[in-house]
């Protein structure tokens, strides 16, 4: 056993109100500069969709992730032979126009216009080139567009469900969709880490947080090809590659990454997890519909007295694995078997887990409104307004019952909380549905509590990052007194 | 007097500021030693350049330094007349393969608006100098007939004395005058060359060929168990 810490994180896809003010708290904080306009290292997209870059699911056309081959998993596009072959083209680098082209608008025009018959307008402006353009894309274009034939109907998970379904998806009367806030994943087998040429990513040893080192980057631009998340961007200015950062200066000291602080939905969860890298190689290798629980199989006990034991053998901090016995994460993705990871078909071991949204439940309506008098009235799986295949393709790498395992447990724990809140469901009722979901009064209570009222230092369970002894082991703390501060030495500019 | 400073004095400045400047601007500026790929920007037209032009130069460049490295084989080689043909030809392809690919990435990058904004003074003197060497080697190819041959017979021996701090300047003095700009260019090609975008090739990525794919890097140092 080889027990190492991952920060890692749980997005409850239920909560999320699509407001995008994750979005933008990172915008304002990291991507806010010339070359970076284009890069939303968070971002929200609504499903059905075909998200940001466009249709980034269809590894088709994008090429990344890993694939399983005889004893193992290799790079689908690129690594050591087809990286050194795509070396002076690389064929399948998304374009900015598969992002979209970043723009603002002239506003100086309206104060500058000549007088004149009409009003004066502020044109859009391309940032690329400062000139004028026509906008015909942004980073959620499909924004709430989840019944439109136009985007929704091209995303890529649509091809798991049958055609009859897919019909029935787009009747205005069955009209659905979620929202998806997606950052870098941390993964456990990052495909861009493997793809780099220049060693410039790595993963983080203490945190397992992947960092990207722009003074090594040579801007060779296979992690952008290797991400299936694509989740890794090429700043087009700088000639440098750019990626989430866990926002790693903030949970140095303590704080939450402003994404999962501005969370106005409260959707988001972090917390230390522990996992046995000597179990990596067995995972990557199972089988599609075992993926999600060999990825789970991963994570330790933190209170199991082997895994501490072996813990402290890999001089994680006793704090550290305090901390990882108070993670929500743990609960979540473990205990609960609520959180699961998206895409992992792709086999890099996402650290990003969702808990599947159980949609709009009550999916009955009669001629007053909703009809509470029925039996099923929340519902039932059965009824799920989204089809199972399609979620599965989402976040079971297409194995139905893990889905259908988190979303029973959420519908039992929502007709438990109905029957202690209203009353107007009977107990014996929900105490049945609990069991039938694999779970009793108490830990519904534990998830309802983590789910809708638990505070800030629950949600948000930050390891103490030791950044002290990190930084004196590799410098003297007073080499850099009269220093001007952090970050370059130099202004990140090119010379050349 | 101007043959002593293009051909004595001249390689040595070149030399000096390739290696100095080069280790600077690794040492120094890290953040800039790449080459601003703009394939981001624009994909279609860049395979049309990009890998021509690629494929040539390695080509053309391995070849020079064959010349350099082994004049004797390659002379002996040349000695059928068949060889020499098929070693011309092919190095003649190469150059021309270059100068497709060179053709097509200053078109492209001049004719997108994307590319204007982001090319760099430096960048068109990269362009301005690799058209120079293209044009005087080929010139060298076509008018002055088996140059692979005279290449190993007298510029080799030229190159190597400027190694040896000894250059041999007569023997350049005498040589035709495409041959001399082609050497010149190429003396200031290398002066320009840490300055430039070419920087790229010497952090040419072969040590990713052994490397382990996946990369941890702890900051603390690991107190027992220093399994990685």
């Amino acid at each position: 056993m080889d027990v190492r810490a991952q920060v890692s994180m749980v997005f409850h896809l239920d909560k999320c109100i699509g407001c995008h003010t994750c979005s933008i708290a990172c915008k304002n904080v990291w991507t806010d500069r010339k070359g970076a306009e284009y890069m939303w290292w968070n971002n929200v997209e609504t499903k059905p969709g075909t998200g940001y870059p466009s249709a980034w699911e269809d590894q088709e056309k994008y090429k990344g992730g890993w694939q399983r081959v005889e004893g193992g998993v290799q790079l689908r596009a690129v690594g050591k032979v087809r990286g050194a072959m795509t070396v002076f083209h690389n064929p399948n680098l998304p374009t900015i126009d598969d992002y979209y082209e970043p723009f603002t608008y002239r506003y100086q025009d309206l104060f500058d216009a000549p007088e004149g018959a009409d009003q004066p307008t502020a044109r859009p402006i391309s940032m690329v080139t400062g000139e004028p353009m026509d906008i015909e894309a942004g980073p959620n274009w499909d924004d709430d567009l989840g019944g439109s034939p136009m985007y929704a109907a091209n995303d890529p998970n649509l091809e798991q469900v049958s055609a009859a379904e897919r019909e029935a998806l787009f009747e205005v009367q069955r009209l659905t969709f979620f929202y998806l806030p997606r950052i870098c994943n941390h993964c456990l087998n990052p495909a861009c880490v493997a793809a780099c040429p220049s060693g410039a990513l790595y993963k983080r040893g203490e945190d397992g947080i992947v960092l990207l080192n722009q003074e090594r980057c040579r801007a060779w631009r296979f992690c952008v090809t290797a991400c299936p998340y694509k989740k890794t961007y090429f700043n087009w200015s700088t000639g440098k590659s750019e990626k989430c950062i866990l926002c790693y200066p903030r949970l140095e000291t303590g704080q939450a990454p402003a994404c999962f602080h501005s969370c106005v939905g409260r959707i988001r969860y972090l917390g230390m997890i522990l996992y046995d890298a000597d179990r990596i190689q067995s995972a990557l290798a199972a089988d599609p519909d075992k993926l999600v629980d060999a990825q789970r199989g991963l994570l330790l006990d933190p209170n199991d007295p082997e895994v501490i034991a072996g813990a402290r053998r890999n001089g994680i901090p006793d704090d550290v694995i305090a901390s990882a016995q108070r993670s929500p994460v743990y609960r979540w993705v473990v205990e609960w078997g609520l959180a699961l990871p998206l895409h992992a078909e792709h086999r890099t071991l996402p650290m990003l887990f969702y808990v599947p949204p159980l949609l709009p439940v009550m999916a009955k309506v009669g001629d007053t409104g909703y009809d509470t008098s029925i039996d099923d009235f929340l519902g039932t799986v059965d009824s799920y307004r989204l089809p199972i295949q399609y979620m599965a393709s989402l976040f079971g790498a297409g194995n139905e019952g893990v889905v259908r395992y988190a979303l029973r447990k959420q519908l039992a724990v929502r007709t438990y909380r109905r029957a202690v809140t209203a009353g107007d469901v009977d107990m014996a009722k929900a105490d049945s549905l609990l069991a039938a979901a694999d779970s009793n009064r108490q830990q519904a209570d534990a998830i309802y509590h983590l789910t809708s009222i638990a505070p800030f230092d629950e949600r948000f369970v930050i390891p103490p990052m030791h950044r002290e002894q990190a930084i004196e082991m590799m410098e003297d703390p007073l080499t850099a007194k009269g220093f001007e501060g952090f970050g370059f030495r130099q202004r990140p500019e090119r010379g050349a | 007097m101007l043959d002593i400073l293009l051909f004595g004095a001249l390689p040595y400045v070149a030399m000096v500021l390739f290696l100095v400047v080069s280790v600077r601007r690794y040492r120094y500026e890290p953040f800039s030693f790449s080459s601003l790929s703009s394939q981001f920007l624009e994909t279609r037209r860049l395979f049309w350049g990009s890998v021509p032009f690629h494929v040539g130069i390695l080509a053309v460049f391995f070849g020079h330094l064959a010349g350099f490295l082994f004049p004797r084989e390659l002379v002996l080689w040349n000695r059928v007349p068949v060889r020499l043909l098929v070693f011309e030809v092919t190095g003649l392809a190469f150059a021309l393969l270059v100068l497709f690919g060179l053709s097509g990435l200053l078109w492209r990058r001049l004719t997108t608006s994307r590319l204007r904004v982001n090319t760099s003074p430096a960048d068109l003197l990269v362009h301005a100098m690799l058209f120079f060497q293209v044009l005087t080697g080929l010139d060298i190819a076509l008018r002055l007939r088996w140059g692979s041959t005279w290449f190993a017979e007298a510029l080799a021996p030229y190159l190597r004395s400027i190694f040896l701090f000894q250059p041999d300047v007569a023997r350049m003095a005498e040589m035709p005058l495409s041959v001399k700009l082609h050497v010149v260019g190429a003396f200031f090609f290398f002066a320009a060359f840490s300055y430039t975008r070419l920087v790229h090739i010497l952090v040419a990525p072969v040590p990713y060929l052994w490397r382990p794919l996946q990369v941890a890097i702890w900051n603390r140092a690991r107190p027992q168990n220093p399994a990685a």
